[in-house]
C-alpha cells in the first residue's frame, strides 16, 4: 500500500480477497500447480501402465545393435552399429536436407521476389505464376511429383547420361568423382583456412581505412588472389596430394565416387521450390514496405540505382522480411519430415520409423524425435532473432 | 472466471485419471463380451490377408481370424469391427487397448513376444521372405544380386532379414525404405531399385498391382522364417486362450474332415473325435467361457482352416498360392494343432 493517494476510495484495510494483485498471484500459483500435477500424473501413469503390461522402458535400447542398413549416411554406419548411431545418421540426414533446402529456398525466394516487382511484363507474370502455383499445391504432392517425375524419366544405370565418362546421371542418382585426400593434404587445408582468415582481416582494414580517409581499396580482387593463389601454391608445392575417385559401372550399379541419391535431390527440390514461393512473397512485401520517397531521395542525392537498392531499400526491407522468413525456415525444417514418403532416410524415417518398429519403444523414440525438432526450431529462432536484432533500426 | 477455469481444468484432469484408470480394470475378455463385438486390428489393405472387396467388406485370412473369435464368443461371426493399421502403428494400437486382437500379417519374434507386453496366440500363416526382380535383369538366384538396390517397406522384420542375408553372403546392397507398399511398388516399377523384397505371400499380392505383372518374377529363395499370427495383449489368459483355440478349432476341423457344408451332418457323427470338437460330448465350452457349440459356430460360419486358406489366398483367390508349409502336418506341411479333448 505504498501508493496511498491514488487509493482514496479503498477502505484503510482492504480485504485480501479483493486485492487484485494478491488474487492474481494466488491464481497463477494454483494454475502452475495444476499443470505440474497434471504432467506428473501423465508421466507416472504412463510408466505405471507400461510396467503393468510388461512393456520394457528406458533408453537402454540405444546401445543395442540395429542390424538394418541405411541408404545414405554422412558418418560411418553399417548393420553392426547401434540404434544410437541410427539416431545420429537420421539427424544428420535431416540437417543436410534442411540446410540445402534453406539455402536454395532463400536463393529462389529472393530472386523471385525481386522479379515479381519487375517492370518487365513477362518476367513479372512468370514470377507471379510460379508463386501462385507452388504456394497452392500441397507439399507432399509436390514431393511425389518431383520424385516420380525423376524416377520415371531418367535412364537405367547402363544407359546413363554421362559427361566425359566421369559424371553420370541415371534413375539411381547423380554420380560424381570424389576427391580422395592423401597424406600431405593437411598443408593445403591449413592454407585454405589461413587465407580465409587473412581475407576477413583485409576487409576490416579496408573498411576502416575507407571510413578514416575515404580512400577505396579493391578488396574483391585482392581477396580472390589470396583465396585462390595461396592454397594453389601450397598444393603444388606439397606435390599435389589428392586424386579423384571416378564412379564405374559394376554389375547393376555404379561404384565409387560420390552419389547424390534421387530421394535427396527430389526432396531438396520440392522443399526449396515450395518454401521459395512463400519467401518470394515475403521479400516482395518487404521491398514494397519501403516508401517510394526513400528511393526518390536516394536518386536526388545522386546514388546509382544499384547503390539505392543495396544501401537504402534492402537494409530497410530486411527488417520486415526477417521475422516471417524465420517462420519459413522453421516450416521447411519441419516439413523435411515428409521424407519418409519417398524413402529419404531422415530422422523420422530412420529413427521414428524403423528403429521404433524394431525396438517397440514408442514413447521413448517419439519423445526423442519431438525434442530434436523442438531444439532445431529453437536454435533457428535464436539465430534469426540475433540476426534480426543486428539488422534492426538503430536509434541514436 | 478464473476459479471456474481452474475447476474445469481439475475436472478434466480427474476425468483423464478416471479414464486411464478404467482401461485396465476388468479383463479384455469381459470387456469384449460386454460391448458385444470384437475390435480387430488389420492391415490397410493386403489382398488375401486383410483387404476390402468391391462392396467394402473386409476379406482375408487375418479378417477370418477375428470372425472365428466372434463366432466362438457371440455365435455370430459378423460381430467384428475393423481398425486398419499400418506397420508402425499396429503394436501401439494393441498395447493401448484401441483394438482387442491384432491378426495383421505380423511376424512372431522373440523381441515382440517378450518386450512389448504382447502374446502371439498361434500361427495362421507360415511365410518367408523372398525377392521379386524384373525379368529384364536376367537373374535366376538371389546370390547373383550383389551390389543391388532394394526397395523395401518400412517398419517390418524384412529390413533386418535383408541386412542379415546380404551380410551372411558377403554381398553389398542399398536399401531404399518406403512408408507404404504402394510407393514401394511404384519405385520398383520406375526402376529406382533392382528388386523388391517382402514376405513371399505379399510379393504375389504386390505383383498383381504392377502395370505389367509378367515383367517381374519372384525368385525361389526364401531367406527367413516368418510365422504370422494373431497377437493379443499380455495379462488376460482367458482372452488369449479363446483366440488361440479359435484357430486350433479350425485346424482340428480340417484334420477331422469337418467342413462348412457337412458340419450339420457331422453333429450326428459317431466318431468320438468329431463329437468332441463339435461339443456334442466330452469337452465343454465353459472352459473357454463360451457356449458348448463354439467350434460348431466357427466352422459353420467361417469354415475350417483349409477352406479359409483356399478362399482367401489359395486356388479360390486371385493369388493362387499353394498350401506348401501351410498344409496340415499329415499332408506334408507344418500346420499342427493340439487335440481338442
Amino acid at each position: 500500500m505504498a501508493d496511498e493517494t491514488s487509493e482514496r476510495d479503498i477502505p484503510a484495510k482492504p480485504r485480501r480477497l479483493t486485492d487484485p494483485k494478491f488474487r492474481a498471484l494466488v491464481f497463477q500459483i494454483l494454475a502452475s500447480i495444476t499443470v505440474a500435477a497434471f504432467l506428473f500424473f501423465i508421466v507416472r501413469n504412463t510408466l505405471h501402465n507400461m510396467e503393468l503390461r510388461g512393456i520394457s522402458t528406458g533408453f537402454g535400447f540405444l546401445d543395442r545393435v540395429s542390424g538394418f542398413g541405411i541408404l545414405q549416411s554422412l558418418i560411418e554406419y553399417d548393420e553392426s552399429s547401434t540404434y544410437g548411431r541410427t539416431f545420429l545418421v537420421g539427424l544428420l540426414n535431416t540437417l543436410l536436407v534442411s540446410a540445402l533446402g534453406v539455402f536454395f529456398a532463400t536463393l529462389i525466394g529472393f530472386v523471385m521476389g525481386v522479379l515479381r516487382l519487375s517492370s518487365n511484363w513477362l518476367i513479372n507474370k512468370l514470377a507471379t505464376v510460379y508463386i501462385e502455383t507452388f504456394r497452392n499445391i500441397p507439399l507432399l504432392l509436390q514431393i511425389f511429383f518431383w520424385y516420380f517425375a525423376i524416377g520415371f524419366n531418367l535412364p537405367s544405370p547402363r544407359q546413363s547420361i554421362t559427361v566425359g565418362e566421369s559424371l553420370f546421371l541415371n534413375n539411381r542418382g547423380l554420380y560424381l568423382p570424389a576427391p580422395v585426400f592423401e597424406d600431405g593434404f593437411m598443408a593445403t587445408g591449413l592454407a585454405i583456412v589461413g587465407s580465409i582468415i587473412a581475407v576477413i582481416f583485409l576487409a576490416r582494414w579496408a573498411r576502416k581505412r575507407f571510413e578514416a580517409t575515404g580512400q577505396l581499396f579493391h578488396t574483391v580482387y585482392a581477396s580472390l588472389a589470396i583465396l585462390i593463389g595461396v592454397p594453389t601454391l601450397v598444393y603444388v608445392a606439397t606435390g599435389m596430394p589428392m586424386h579423384l575417385d571416378y564412379p564405374t559401372l559394376q554389375g547393376f550399379n555404379f561404384k565409387g565416387g560420390l552419389t547424390v541419391i534421387p530421394e535427396l535431390f527430389a526432396l531438396t527440390l520440392a522443399l526449396s521450390i515450395y518454401t521459395g514461393a512463400f519467401i518470394a512473397e515475403t521479400v516482395r512485401s518487404g521491398i514494397q514496405s519501403v516508401s517510394h520517397g526513400q528511393t526518390e531521395a536516394a536518386s536526388a542525392l545522386g546514388l546509382r540505382p544499384s547503390w539505392t537498392l543495396r544501401l537504402v531499400v534492402i537494409p530497410q526491407a530486411m527488417r520486415v522480411i526477417i521475422p516471417p522468413l524465420t517462420s519459413q525456415y522453421l516450416n521447411l525444417t519441419k516439413n523435411s519430415s515428409l521424407a519418409a514418403a519417398i524413402g529419404y532416410p531422415d530422422l523420422v524415417a530412420v529413427f521414428a520409423g524403423t528403429t521404433l518398429n524394431q525396438t517397440g519403444q514408442a514413447v521413448e523414440v517419439i519423445a526423442i524425435t519431438m525434442s530434436v525438432y523442438l531444439v532445431l526450431s529453437l536454435v533457428i529462432s535464436v539465430f534469426m532473432n540475433w540476426y534480426n536484432a543486428k539488422m534492426a533500426l538503430r536509434e541514436r | 472466471m478464473k476459479i471456474l477455469r481452474i475447476s474445469v481444468l481439475t475436472a478434466v484432469a480427474t476425468a483423464g485419471m478416471a479414464l486411464v484408470g478404467s482401461a485396465h480394470a476388468g479383463t479384455t475378455f469381459d470387456a469384449v463380451k460386454k460391448k458385444g463385438f470384437v475390435q480387430c486390428g488389420v492391415s490397410t489393405g493386403l489382398p488375401g490377408f486383410s483387404a476390402t472387396d468391391d462392396k467394402g467388406a473386409w476379406k482375408g485370412i487375418d479378417v477370418d481370424a477375428c470372425r472365428a473369435v466372434a463366432a466362438a464368443l457371440f455365435g455370430d461371426a459378423n460381430k467384428v469391427k475393423y481398425t486398419p493399421l499400418n506397420a508402425k502403428e499396429r503394436f501401439t494400437a494393441l498395447q493401448s487397448g484401441e483394438v482387442d486382437m491384432l491378426p495383421r500379417n505380423t511376424t512372431w519374434t522373440y523381441t515382440r513376444d517378450t518386450s512389448l507386453g504382447l502374446n502371439f496366440a498361434g500361427v495362421n500363416y507360415y511365410d518367408g521372405q523372398g525377392f521379386m526382380v524384373t525379368k529384364k535383369l536376367g537373374v535366376k538366384s538371389a546370390k547373383e544380386l550383389s551390389g543391388a538396390q532394394v526397395c523395401i517397406q518400412a517398419g517390418t522384420t524384412t529390413e533386418l532379414n535383408l541386412a542379415d542375408y546380404f551380410r551372411a553372403n558377403k554381398m553389398e546392397y542399398k536399401a531404399i525404405t518406403y512408408d507404404s507398399s504402394d510407393e514401394t511398388v511404384k519405385a520398383f516399377e520406375s526402376g529406382r531399385c533392382d528388386m523388391l523384397t517382402s514376405d513371399q505371400s505379399q510379393l504375389y499380392a504386390l505383383r498383381i498391382k504392377l502395370a505389367d505383372p509378367s515383367s517381374a518374377i519372384v525368385l525361389p529363395e526364401i531367406i527367413s522364417k516368418e510365422p504370422l499370427g494373431p497377437v493379443v495383449r499380455q495379462g488376460d489368459d482367458e482372452w488369449f486362450n479363446l483366440v488361440r483355440w479359435s484357430l486350433f478349432a479350425q485346424l482340428n476341423a480340417e484334420e477331422a474332415g469337418i467342413t462348412m457344408k457337412n458340419v450339420d451332418e457331422m453333429m450326428k457323427s459317431a466318431d468320438p473325435n468329431v463329437r468332441r470338437i463339435l461339443g456334442v460330448e466330452g469337452v465343454k465350452g465353459e472352459f473357454l467361457g463360451v457356449d458348448d457349440k463354439w467350434a460348431y459356430n466357427i466352422i459353420k460360419q467361417v469354415g475350417n482352416y483349409g477352406e479359409m486358406f483356399e478362399r482367401n489366398v489359395g486356388q479360390g483367390s486371385a493369388l493362387k498360392i499353394s498350401r506348401g508349409q501351410n498344409a496340415l502336418w499329415n499332408k506334408g506341411g507344418i500346420q499342427y494343432a493340439p487335440p481338442i479333448r
